[in-house]
């Protein structure tokens, strides 16, 4: 537990949170190496599935970068994307997993920034939440 | 189309609680069109079930299959290839399908994981609502094509009763009034006069009233 390092999946929409990573990168902001970047044509894009399948496989945490509100490319996939993380976040309760693994955050394409602190922030929430319970079966599994 | 709603995590991980092994079954009809029970749900309640069991430090092997129809013995049977490895079956059909499933396969405990609701149509995306409760003798003609026994709470047939207010019903003012939306749109289709005509009491044994239906088509029974 000491040790634990968690691994975050984090689904990017191309037209904000994935070039705002990269605005973080030209402007050598770190962010913890404990996020991984999907990059999404957009964050409505991102079905419950994916989100439950990188849990199942053993992600700590899972969060989906979206546009600003009224900032969509495509118009609404934001909204619709956060109504999927609240419908996750409540399967996941109720499965006790926990909902605070699974998050939603909106931003620019310029904010650098705001990606590089909302990875931080995330990572120590989930560094704080302790490793995903169905991890350790995992393990076993791969080594048998 | 048959409307159903997955049932509480909790009840599903109870039933499953004994197996290690399970057939999951989604139909790509009516529960897919819902968004209750088809191939997507399959695969997110599979997830959730598996992270439930592995949470607790066991395994749960799921075998996922949407059937076409799960309501159709022909596509049931599709399922003999998998069966004999499954220690049971949960279905996200609605409950013909479950029933379906139970009746090809006697040995086997079928767990249904969703609540069949009500025969409905969509309202908007995301919300819907009842609308047929299959009574054997429609009166839309005579109704404005306005369900009275769906519809309204106390299924009058010559209505509204003294509870109508303000175009909703008095069991709940988020309901709209049957009987107002009938009387609207006789008169928009200037029918007042058939409000008049007072609809005779309704034979229930064509409904649930006469025990389990049956249609017997002789033109096409083999
Ligand atoms: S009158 Fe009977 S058959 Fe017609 S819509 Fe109503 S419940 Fe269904
Ligand atoms: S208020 Fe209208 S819908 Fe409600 S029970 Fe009375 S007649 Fe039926």
């Amino acid at each position: 537990m000491e040790n634990f390092e968690p691994v975050i999946v984090a689904f990017c929409c191309h037209y904000c949170a994935y070039t705002a990573a990269d605005m973080a990168g030209s402007k050598r902001l770190c962010y913890p190496p404990n996020v991984k970047i999907i990059k999404v044509p957009c964050s409505g894009k991102v079905d419950a599935i994916h989100i439950m399948k990188a849990l199942e496989m053993g992600a700590d945490g899972v969060y989906v970068a979206g546009c600003l509100d009224g900032d969509c490319h495509f118009k609404n996939g934001n909204i619709g994307a956060a109504k999927r993380v609240a419908y996750i976040k409540k399967l996941l309760d109720e499965i006790g997993i926990g909902g605070e693994r699974v998050e939603m955050v909106l931003m620019s394409a310029g904010m650098g920034e705001r990606f590089a602190q909302t990875a931080t922030e995330i990572t120590e929430k989930i560094r704080k939440l302790g490793p995903n319970p169905v991890k350790s079966v995992n393990e076993a599994k791969t080594a048998a | 189309m048959i409307t159903a709603e997955r049932k509480p995590m909790e009840e599903l991980i109870e039933c499953l609680r004994p197996y290690h092994r399970i057939l999951l079954v989604g139909c790509n009809e009516c529960v897919t069109v819902c968004s209750a029970g088809g191939r997507k749900e399959v695969g997110i309640l599979s997830s959730a079930l598996q992270m439930a069991f592995m949470k607790e430090g066991k395994t749960l092997d799921v075998k996922e299959i949407t059937l076409e129809r799960q309501c159709d013995p022909e596509y049931v049977e599709e399922l003999v290839t998998h069966i004999d490895q499954a220690e049971a079956v949960m279905s996200m059909a609605c409950g013909c399908g479950v029933q379906e499933i139970a009746g090809r396969f006697k040995s086997k405990p079928v767990f249904p994981a969703l609540n069949t609701t009500f025969m409905g149509a969509s309202e908007r995306q995301g919300v819907w609502v009842e609308r047929c409760q299959g009574c054997g003798e429609c009166v839309l003609a005579l109704t404005g094509g306005i369900c009275p026994i769906a519809r309204c709470a106390k299924q009058l047939l010559n209505g509204p009763c003294g509870g109508s207010t303000n175009g909703k019903c008095e069991v709940d003012p988020d309901i709209d009034c049957a009987w107002q939306l009938i009387w609207d749109r006789l008169k928009a289709l200037g029918l007042e006069d058939r409000y008049e005509d007072n609809i005779a009491a309704k034979d229930w044994r064509t409904g649930r009233g006469g025990g389990p239906r049956k249609i017997i088509r002789e033109d096409l029974v083999k």
